[in-house]
């Protein structure tokens, strides 16, 4: 898409918050109590709000004049460059939480990764956005452990969870090589990291990883699941239907 | 606002004289402008009615969420996105402090959730109008937070402590809301002819509504009477309601749209507008469940608190679990 990494790099970093943002602010108002509706409408913020930072980088590097908004509302499902896990729809409260922990585990080490990225730019984006993700890790952590081994009911649901959205996992460690060119050597380390947390908090929350799962992937060349043009379709409408309109 | 038809008991008003000792002193209390507190000596009628009034201000807050919410996937920019993801966020939060002040006089808040399922409690009217383009976001922050407004600033001095103090913080978040609303329209009426016509559109239909918020005439009003001696409330339905056209028609002007009512004009006399009745027969039907969303609206509730029952069980379930654990280890 572009001869500058950064770019391909920021797209990626950013398209990821907005479609898992997008995808969480849809509970607002129907979350099974209060207190989630809340914690979910402040996830959501902080991922809007990094994605506002990561598609301005991409949009200003480009060069072309495009805005984060440009990038959000006009481009189509080809042009996105987000991991597939993060478009896979809401589906119930186990699923959403299930994807919210398989991305926190990854986009937590990583943000910390590039808070010392070579890119000024995009280390400071990090060092924003990483306290965030260190709060949402903690949380759906937590949450994990607790309906994973809670009743019968949940351990089953989170396990259903888990057997259905591991397959999408790894993608977000198959590091290619704009990866390796805005994280530099230590990618290596989060694919390590991953494994361990996610194995230690599937433990304690009595959940198994499917073994033989074959990994899914294509998201951030633009080869996306079908759930993906839906969203587009429902984002996007205010930005279509008005061309050109200020809002 | 958000708490339209508030049935006291309906004793009617008594004079210090025929009180009681117990009851005129809690009457001389509130008239001296001292704050009720939960543990304080209360009329039961007062006590039931903060219960329906706070309560249905929780509820009114927890629905609220779903027309707003109804936006926030279609948001058309990234900023308005996080704003009105903020501002359903406020209202969830408002519903929360709302519910544990109604706590406070002994109901839980288990007990209202289920009150406002099973169509027990009533929710405030609007709630019940669809919200079918962006400008309806626009007008709700600015024509429906603003009616809140009107009606919440008073009750910062209601006489029941906890209500007053939530209602402090609440006021604080709805003035942005208004004015969040208020500069959604301001875009739209300076955009496209098509903007233009939207945000004339959201006006026509959230007028009457808006002013519906206020609840019935004070003459309809039998319960008025007693909310204004115990101070849990401050001012007449039909006075908030002149207020709230006052201060709305000029920022309509200002906007270059014009407010659905042939009978509104100013009255030089009384320093105020006049403006035409409110459909009463409509908003009858909408509070009792015929209004255009009712169905939908409860359904979606419904919906969350069943699809999340497994979710709440679940966290029981393992803080028995683990409750266990520790007595066993001690």
């Amino acid at each position: 898409m572009a001869d500058n990494p950064t770019v391909e790099f920021a797209l990626r970093m950013g398209d990821n918050c907005l479609v898992l943002g997008q995808n969480v602010s849809a509970w607002c108002g129907h979350a099974p109590v209060l207190e989630e509706d809340i914690a979910l409408a402040n996830v959501a913020l902080d991922l809007i709000g990094q994605t506002r930072m990561w598609l301005g980088l991409a949009g200003e590097l480009e060069g072309k004049g495009r805005s984060a908004d440009d990038l959000a509302f006009l481009r189509d499902v080809r042009e996105f460059r987000n991991c597939l896990l993060v478009e896979q729809p809401n589906s119930d409260f186990g699923q959403t939480l299930m994807r919210q922990f398989l991305f926190d585990a990854w986009h937590h080490p990583m943000l910390k990764m590039l808070s010392g990225a070579a890119d000024a730019r995009v280390a400071e984006i990090a060092e924003k956005s990483v306290k965030e993700a260190a709060y949402h890790l903690d949380r759906s952590t937590d949450l994990i452990i607790r309906l994973g081994d809670g009743s019968d009911e949940s351990h089953h649901r989170m396990q259903g969870a888990l057997d259905r959205l591991w397959r999408y996992s790894g993608e977000l460690m198959a590091a290619d090589a704009i990866d390796e060119a805005v994280v530099g050597p230590g990618l290596g380390d989060i694919e390590a990291q991953y494994k361990d947390y996610t194995s230690k908090v599937f433990g304690e929350a009595t959940l198994t990883i499917p073994e033989a799962a074959f990994m899914q992937k294509g998201g951030k060349v633009g080869l996306h699941t079908e759930a993906l043009g839906h969203m587009l379709a429902d984002m996007q409408f205010l930005q279509r239907s008005y061309p050109g309109a200020q809002w | 606002m958000y708490a339209q038809e508030v049935k006291s008991t309906g004793k009617g008003v008594l004079s210090l004289e025929e009180m009681d000792p117990v009851e005129r002193a809690f009457q001389e209390k509130v008239n001296a402008g001292v704050k009720i507190e939960p543990k304080d000596w209360m009329p039961e009628g007062y006590r039931k009615t903060l219960i329906r009034q706070i309560s249905q201000h929780a509820h009114s807050e927890i629905v609220g969420q779903l027309p707003e919410g109804n936006w926030i996937t279609r948001a058309p920019t990234l900023e308005r996105k996080a704003i009105l993801i903020a501002k359903v966020q406020d209202e969830a939060g408002h519903g929360l402090y709302l519910y544990c002040a109604a706590e406070t006089l002994g109901v839980s808040r288990d007990q209202m959730t289920e009150q406002l399922l099973s169509g027990k409690a009533k929710y405030s009217s609007i709630f019940n109008y669809p919200t079918l383009t962006w400008a309806d976001i626009g007008a709700i922050g600015w024509l429906v937070d603003g009616a809140a407004i009107m009606n919440q600033v008073p009750l910062q001095r209601c006489s029941f402590g906890p209500y007053s103090r939530a209602m402090i913080r609440v006021c604080k978040e709805e003035s942005f809301h208004q004015r969040q609303g208020y500069d959604i329209m301001m875009k739209l009426c300076a955009g496209t002819l098509d903007q233009k016509a939207m945000a004339q559109d959201a006006l026509d239909r959230w007028w009457w509504p808006s002013l519906m918020m206020f609840g019935p005439s004070d003459a309809q009003s039998v319960h008025s009477a007693q909310s204004l001696a115990w101070k849990i409330k401050q001012d007449t339905n039909d006075e908030l309601r002149q207020k709230f056209v006052d201060q709305t028609v000029p920022q309509a002007k200002y906007l270059g749209l014009s407010v659905p009512d042939p009978d509104l004009k100013w009255n030089e006399e009384k320093g105020g507008h006049d403006f035409g009745e409110v459909d009463w027969e409509e908003f009858f039907q909408v509070v009792s469940g015929n209004g255009p969303c009712n169905a939908d609206r409860m359904a979606a509730r419904r919906k969350a608190w069943s699809d999340g029952e497994w979710f709440r069980d679940a966290l029981m379930a393992h803080a028995e679990k683990h409750s266990a654990d520790k007595v066993a280890a001690e």
